[in-house]
Parts: C-alpha cells; sequence; structure tokens
C-alpha cells in the first residue's frame, strides 16, 4: 500500500513587493512502505521546497499550498500544527545538506540526541543516555560514549551527518526524507553515507525519499526516480529503465551532460543548450521546450500530460525519445490523469 | 616540452594565536612538497578531496601567495627570482579561472569594463577601440553576443558568469591558465557546455590548463595526466586512463571507488574501497605516510614512520606508497572488507 501520496502539489511564495513564485507546479507522486524514492532535478527545480511541503515545515504566511498530500492515509497539509509536530520525529524525519544549520550548536549532541528520544518515546536518565549511544554508533560514530558530550563544533562535516542522522532514525520513522545529504561532503566521505542511508532503509524497512541533483548518487541507491523540472515530475521511472532508456529528452540530456568516470576518454559531452532561466510557463506549454530539440508547435499547446510507456515508466512529453517503435503512440491517447499517479 | 615545473613546492600557513603578542604556535601545510610539471598544450589536472591544498598550489603558480620553500618554473624561469616588473610581464600569460564566477566578478562593472581591466594593466591594445574590438571576439569565441559588453555580472545565468570568466582570462591570450573548479558551482546540464567550451579554446589556441577540480569525473575528462593530492602532497601520478585503470595507491582506490557513476549497472557490480574516518587535521599530519590513520594496506612499523616518496613505478606513472607492488600483485590483504563505515582499523 502507498505510505505516501501527493497528489498535485503546488507551492507559490506570494512576497510582499514580487511577482509570486510558483516554485512547485503540479507535484505529484507515490511512495511504498520501504522504498527507496530519488527526487533529481537542478538547482532551483523545487526539490526542498517540496520536501518541505511534505514535512508541513512551510511558513504559514507568504505561502499558497495546493493539492493533497496524504501520509499513511493522513491529509498532511490540513493537520494541525500540534498533530504535525508529532509527527514528525516520530513518523517522518528529515535530514538537510547542511547539518550544522539544522544541530543546535550550544547543545551537546548526545542531548539533542535524547532529547528526541524523551519527546517522542517517553525515555529519560540512563536508558535515553544508553540508547543514544546505541544509535552514535549504529551510524558509524566512533567512541560514541565520549561523542555524546561533545558539541556540534567539535566533529568534522561527515560526523555531524552522521549525528543528524541518527536523530533522525532515533524513532524509527516510517519515512526518512534526505534532502542533498552528501552533497557538503567529500566524495569518500559521501560513500560512507550513503552505504549507512542504503543499510538502515533496508536493514529497518524505512522508507526514503533522496533528494539529490546527482544521478550517479540515485543510480545506486534508489528502487525508483521521480525526474523534476522546472516544478513539475517530467519523468518516474524505475532506476534501470531510467538510465538504459530515458524517455523525456530533458533526462537524455542530463544523462549526455555527466562525465561519466567509466566512459572512454576523447568522447564529446552533449550538453543541453541554454540555461534554467529560459523557460515558459507550463501553462502555455512544455517548460522545457526552449531548450529541447524536440520540440514541435504541439509542444507549445499547453501543458504536457504525464503519459504512461510501459511498466512503472511515465513521461511528460509528446515527443519522448528511446521508445520502441509501436509502444510509443500505443501509449498516447493514454494520460494518466494528473495525481491519478499508477505504478 | 615543460611549460610549468613544480618542484619540492612548500606553503605553509602560520597559526597564530595571542591577542597582544602575535605568536606563531603552528603551520597549517597546505602545500607540502609537490613536484609536478605540466606538459605544453596538454591538461594537468589535480584532484583531491576538501582542504588538501589544491587551490593554495594553484595560487602559490601565480604567486597569490607566499611559497614557503621550493619552485615554480615558468618556461624554464624561476618565477621566484622575479622583479615585480617581470613578473607582471610574465603574469598575462599566466591567467587563472575561479570556481565561484559571482563571487570573482566585480559586480559593480559591466563586461567590457571587467575585460578591459587586464588589457590595460598589461598594456595590450593601442586604443579603447582597439581593445573592445578584442572583447569583442573573445567573448565571441566563448559563446556571448556582444551585447553582453555593458551588462553586468548578475543579469547572467552562472553558467555565463562562468564565459565571462573565461574570457577575461583568454582576453590577455595567456599561455597557460589556471581553472580551479571551473564547473563545480554550476548546474549538470551547464558543467557540460563549459567543458566543452574549454576543450574547444584549448584546441583553438594551444592553451595549457592545470584544472583543480574535486570531482574525478569532470577531471578525467579533460585531463591528460592526473595529478592526486592528499593531505598537501602528491600521492600518485598518472596518464588519465592509466590512472583509472590501474590505480596503485590505495587513496586513488578508494576515491575512485567512491565516485557514484550514473549507470544502475555498473553501480550494482562495484566494489567499495571504503575508507573509514576523515581527513587528518593538515596543522599536524600523520607521521610516515600521511595516509595511514585510514589506509586499509598499512603496515607495521614503516607505513607510520617513513614517508613514502613519490616514485616512478611505471613510465609515467609515479606513487608515493612503501608497498604499491605489492598491494597490487595481490600480495598484501586490504582490511576494508572488514572494516565498518566509520571505525578506524584497528591500531
Ligand atoms: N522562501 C522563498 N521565497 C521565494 N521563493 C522561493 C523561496 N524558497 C524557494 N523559492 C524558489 O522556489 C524555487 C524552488 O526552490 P527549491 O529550493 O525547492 O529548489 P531546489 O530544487 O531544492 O534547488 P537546489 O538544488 O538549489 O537546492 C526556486 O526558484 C527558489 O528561488
Ligand atoms: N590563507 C590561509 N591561511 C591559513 N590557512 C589556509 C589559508 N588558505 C588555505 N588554508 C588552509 O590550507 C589548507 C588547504 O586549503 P586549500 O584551499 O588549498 O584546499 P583545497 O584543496 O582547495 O580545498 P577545497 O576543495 O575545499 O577548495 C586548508 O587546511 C586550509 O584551511
Ligand atoms: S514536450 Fe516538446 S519541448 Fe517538451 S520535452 Fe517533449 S519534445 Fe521537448
Ligand atoms: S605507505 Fe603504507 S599506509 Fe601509506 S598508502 Fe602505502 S600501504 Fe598505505
Ligand atoms: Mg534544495
Ligand atoms: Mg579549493
Amino acid at each position: 500500500m502507498a505510505l505516501l501520496t501527493v497528489d498535485n502539489l503546488s507551492v507559490t511564495f506570494t512576497g510582499n513587493n514580487q511577482r509570486p513564485v510558483r516554485a512547485v507546479d503540479g507535484v505529484s507522486f507515490g511512495m511504498d512502505e520501504g522504498e527507496v524514492l530519488g527526487l533529481v532535478g537542478e538547482s532551483g527545480c523545487g526539490k526542498s521546497v517540496t520536501s518541505l511541503a511534505l514535512m508541513g515545515l512551510l511558513p504559514t504566511r507568504g505561502v499558497e499550498v495546493g493539492g493533497r498530500v496524504h501520509f499513511d492515509g493522513t491529509d498532511v497539509l490540513s493537520l494541525p500544527s500540534r498533530r504535525l509536530r508529532d509527527m514528525r520525529g516520530s513518523q517522518l524525519a528529515m535530514i538537510f545538506q547542511d547539518p550544522l544549520s539544522s544541530l543546535n550548536p550550544v547543545v551537546p549532541i548526545g542531548r539533542q540526541v535524547t532529547e528526541t528520544l524523551r519527546r517522542h518515546k517517553g525515555m529519560r536518565g540512563r536508558a535515553a543516555r544508553d540508547r543514544a549511544a546505541e544509535l552514535l554508533d549504529r551510524v558509524g560514530i566512533p567512541d560514541p560514549a565520549r561523542r555524546l558530550t561533545e558539541y556540534p563544533h567539535q566533529l568534522s562535516g561527515g560526523m555531524r551527518q552522521r549525528a543528524l542522522i541518527a536523530m533522525a532514525v532515533a524513532c524509527a520513522p516510517r519515512l526518512l526524507i534526505a534532502d542533498e545529504p552528501t552533497t557538503a561532503l567529500d566524495v569518500t566521505i559521501q560513500a560512507q553515507i550513503l552505504d549507512l542511508l542504503g543499510e538502515l532503509a533496508r536493514s529497518e524497512g524505512t522508507s526514503l525519499l533522496m533528494i539529490t541533483h546527482d544521478l550517479g548518487v540515485v543510480a545506486g541507491l534508489c528502487d525508483n526516480i521521480n525526474v523534476l523540472y522546472a516544478g513539475r515530475v517530467i519523468e518516474v521511472s524505475s532506476r534501470k529503465q531510467l538510465f538504459a532508456s530515458p524517455h523525456h529528452p530533458y533526462t537524455a540530456g542530463l544523462l549526455g551532460s555527466v562525465p561519466r568516470l567509466d566512459a572512454p576518454r576523447g568522447e564529446a559531452l552533449t550538453p543541453i543548450r541554454g540555461s534554467i532561466n529560459d523557460t515558459i510557463d507550463w501553462d502555455d506549454g512544455c517548460a522545457f521546450a526552449p531548450r529541447c530539440d524536440h520540440y514541435t508547435m504541439e509542444c507549445l499547446t499547453g501543458t504536457p500530460e504525464l503519459v504512461r510507456a510501459g511498466e512503472g515508466h511515465q513521461h511528460r512529453c509528446v515527443n519522448p525519445v528511446n521508445l520502441d517503435p509501436g509502444s510509443a503512440h500505443a501509449d498516447r491517447p493514454d494520460p494518466v490523469a494528473e495525481g491519478g499517479n499508477v505504478r | 616540452m615543460s611549460v610549468l615545473e613544480l618542484e619540492d613546492l612548500k606553503v605553509h600557513f602560520p597559526i597564530r594565536s595571542g591577542v597582544v603578542f602575535d605568536r606563531t604556535v603552528g603551520h597549517v601545510h597546505a602545500v607540502d612538497g609537490v613536484s609536478l610539471s605540466v606538459e605544453t598544450g596538454s591538461t594537468y589536472g589535480l584532484v583531491g578531496e576538501s582542504g588538501c591544498g589544491k587551490t593554495t598550489l594553484g595560487r602559490a603558480v601565480l604567486r597569490l601567495v607566499d611559497i614557503t620553500s621550493g619552485h615554480v618554473r615558468f618556461e624554464g624561469t624561476d618565477l621566484a627570482g622575479l622583479s615585480g616588473e617581470e613578473m607582471r610581464r610574465r603574469r598575462s600569460r599566466l591567467q587563472m579561472v575561479f570556481q565561484d564566477p559571482l563571487g570573482s566578478l566585480d559586480p559593480r562593472q559591466n563586461v567590457e569594463s571587467i575585460l578591459a581591466e587586464g588589457l590595460e594593466v598589461h598594456g595590450i591594445g593601442q586604443s579603447r577601440a582597439d581593445r573592445r574590438t578584442k572583447i569583442v571576439d573573445t567573448l565571441e569565441r566563448v559563446g556571448l553576443a556582444s551585447n553582453a559588453l555593458s551588462r553586468y555580472p548578475h543579469e547572467f545565468s552562472g553558467g555565463q558568469r562562468q564565459r565571462i570568466g573565461i574570457a577575461r582570462a583568454l582576453v590577455l591570450e595567456p599561455d597557460v591558465i589556471i581553472c580551479d573548479e571551473p564547473v563545480s558551482a554550476l548546474d549538470v546540464s551547464v558543467q557540460a557546455q563549459v567543458l566543452n567550451l574549454l576543450e574547444e579554446l584549448q584546441s583553438a589556441f594551444g592553451l595549457t590548463y592545470l584544472v583543480i577540480a574535486h570531482d574525478l569525473a569532470v577531471v578525467r575528462h579533460i585531463s591528460d595526466v592526473i595529478g592526486v593530492m592528499y593531505l598537501g602532497g602528491l600521492v600518485e601520478e598518472a596518464g588519465a586512463d592509466e590512472l583509472y585503470a590501474d590505480p596503485m595507491h590505495p587513496y586513488t582506490k578508494a576515491l575512485l571507488s567512491a565516485v557514484p557513476i550514473p549507470d544502475p549497472v555498473v553501480e550494482d557490480a562495484r566494489e567499495q574501497i571504503l575508507i573509514p574516518g576523515d581527513l587528518p587535521s593538515p596543522s599536524s599530519p600523520p607521521s610516515g605516510c600521511r595516509f595511514h590513520t585510514r589506509c586499509p594496506w598499512r603496515q607495521p612499523e614503516r607505513c607510520d614512520t617513513e614517508r613514502p616518496e613519490l616514485r616512478e613505478v611505471a613510465p609515467g606513472h609515479r606513487v608515493a606508497c612503501h608497498y604499491a607492488e605489492e598491494i597490487r600483485a595481490g600480495e598484501l590483504r586490504s582490511r576494508s572488507a572488514d572494516v565498518a563505515a566509520g571505525t578506524p582499523p584497528p591500531a
């Protein structure tokens, strides 16, 4: 059963003296219990805002949120803030790119973990301290008993991220959202953290929503992947499918843009032209059209629908690439209704 | 022929403490004895993790930081021995492109004046009109229209700003460009544009590049020779293909195995060498081999006490590890299989 369903989520920032910014523009996806799902896209495509919306962490003023988010049957967006706070920490947890900003600098690591345990599990004193040390040990922090008394600034970046993961998994949440958890880390430390996250998800059965701009990271870790562009999901696929035959020109373009460590050298990269600033409104057509080599007039007649093309594979494109002849148009007249995102 | 040569280059930064009396209480060994040479018209890629001294090395070549000891030779001339005037003359032929295009471009200057500044400093171009022609040509080379001239850095996207940074270097007709993380601030789709541009310019003008980056895939893509740095020292150097096919230093092996590859089939088959722990502080680097605190192949005594020299193990392939050959031959067992992430190897 779906643990999380996001249905046509939109987030618009309506600052005082500015044009409203539609950061998320109709995002829909679902997540199963125990699934590791990747949310991939470039800077500004709405990854962080989506995750903040799921956690109910968006500011209440100057923001308009539309659509629905159901977590285990509960409508998250209309939950009173107290119930939401209870849910966060116990059922839903999040880790961020910059661990320093989400740790309290003047409280020892240990107290920050025991505080979570007290609030959500009612654990106190010795029991809480022991459990905290166990958790730090679990996430690979050496000498946990000593580390409990240290402050965040005394830990390295990788250790801080581990401490944050320890706090996030302290109450065995059912969904862990990780927003670029390794972007600030060195590659050898990144490998340690990804290993840890994958292992936690598998052994505890935690669902993991992995947000990243790095296609390599999702290739190793995620069961399924959503690709975002300009605030919308433009491709949904299992990871094997996505990399073997990306259907959306943007996804294909991303894959052609990244140098691969294992590729034969001397192979030229095929970049996507322009930048994320070259966009049109989804209401007018495909937001990717100004950068797309496959665009036709059809692309400029309203938002392309999310279309199913094979098992668990969907794309939002009227001229998809890498489709088997025959199957391409067979699915065309059968657009998946927005939000009725069937897997 | 090599255009740029570093010989036992050291840059140590004093760590000061004390409010009234400025005392030096130690040194950050940012660059600690690097020797390398860059062939004319080639690309030398320098990789390593944060804080290993890459940027400092690049800045030392341009004399933007003081060299503690060692030599930097540009076309055979030791830059340290040059007077200010002579250095300035060479400087136009030795340029740098920075990581953060916005931070390195003055927001109050328009593109024309950003590019004209270098020309004026170096006395290039007869007249304003002459300089403008040069600037327009250069902008066109990097893929910017001439209407960019009167615009300001904030009006451009990240990728376009990096093009401005490249144009600023290129307009002085340099022989060598040091690129410090030229694409790491850019979106993936834009990174490829800038990498292709750098390659195009190299073949058009016969440029030599020293590319500094933490992203191994990027470095391997554009470099002919790669040097791997760890804690201020070069631990391995080889041709880009050779380094990938036959990495010999344990740190290089770990680094290569840690880079995620955007291909699930490769990812599933990959064997990672997880190295435990974090980078030690460059102000008190470990004794002996600097990598010994994290090395899965570390051997007692020698690794802890004797610093391995960078030695040639095959033509064009240099490694700083006492046991490189034994490790390659499989004669030493790696502990990495027993090491859980994060727990240091038994002392
Ligand atoms: N508080 C805010 N007020 C106004 N606009 C905002 C706010 N927060 C985000 N945005 C805008 O919403 C869009 C999506 O932002 P978001 O942070 O979700 O991007 P992202 O995909 O996480 O990017 P990155 O990879 O850079 O983290 C961006 O255009 C951003 O400028
Ligand atoms: N001006 C300075 N004064 C004192 N220490 C410095 C100075 N510049 C750099 N360092 C130190 O020297 C070491 C090497 O720094 P450097 O910036 O060269 O590393 P890097 O390899 O470029 O790292 P990154 O990938 O993070 O850019 C670091 O420990 C850094 O803190
Ligand atoms: S809908 Fe048209 S413009 Fe958009 S990605 Fe597909 S082909 Fe390109
Ligand atoms: S010298 Fe010893 S510690 Fe250093 S890399 Fe080689 S085996 Fe490892
Ligand atoms: Mg973000
Ligand atoms: Mg640097």
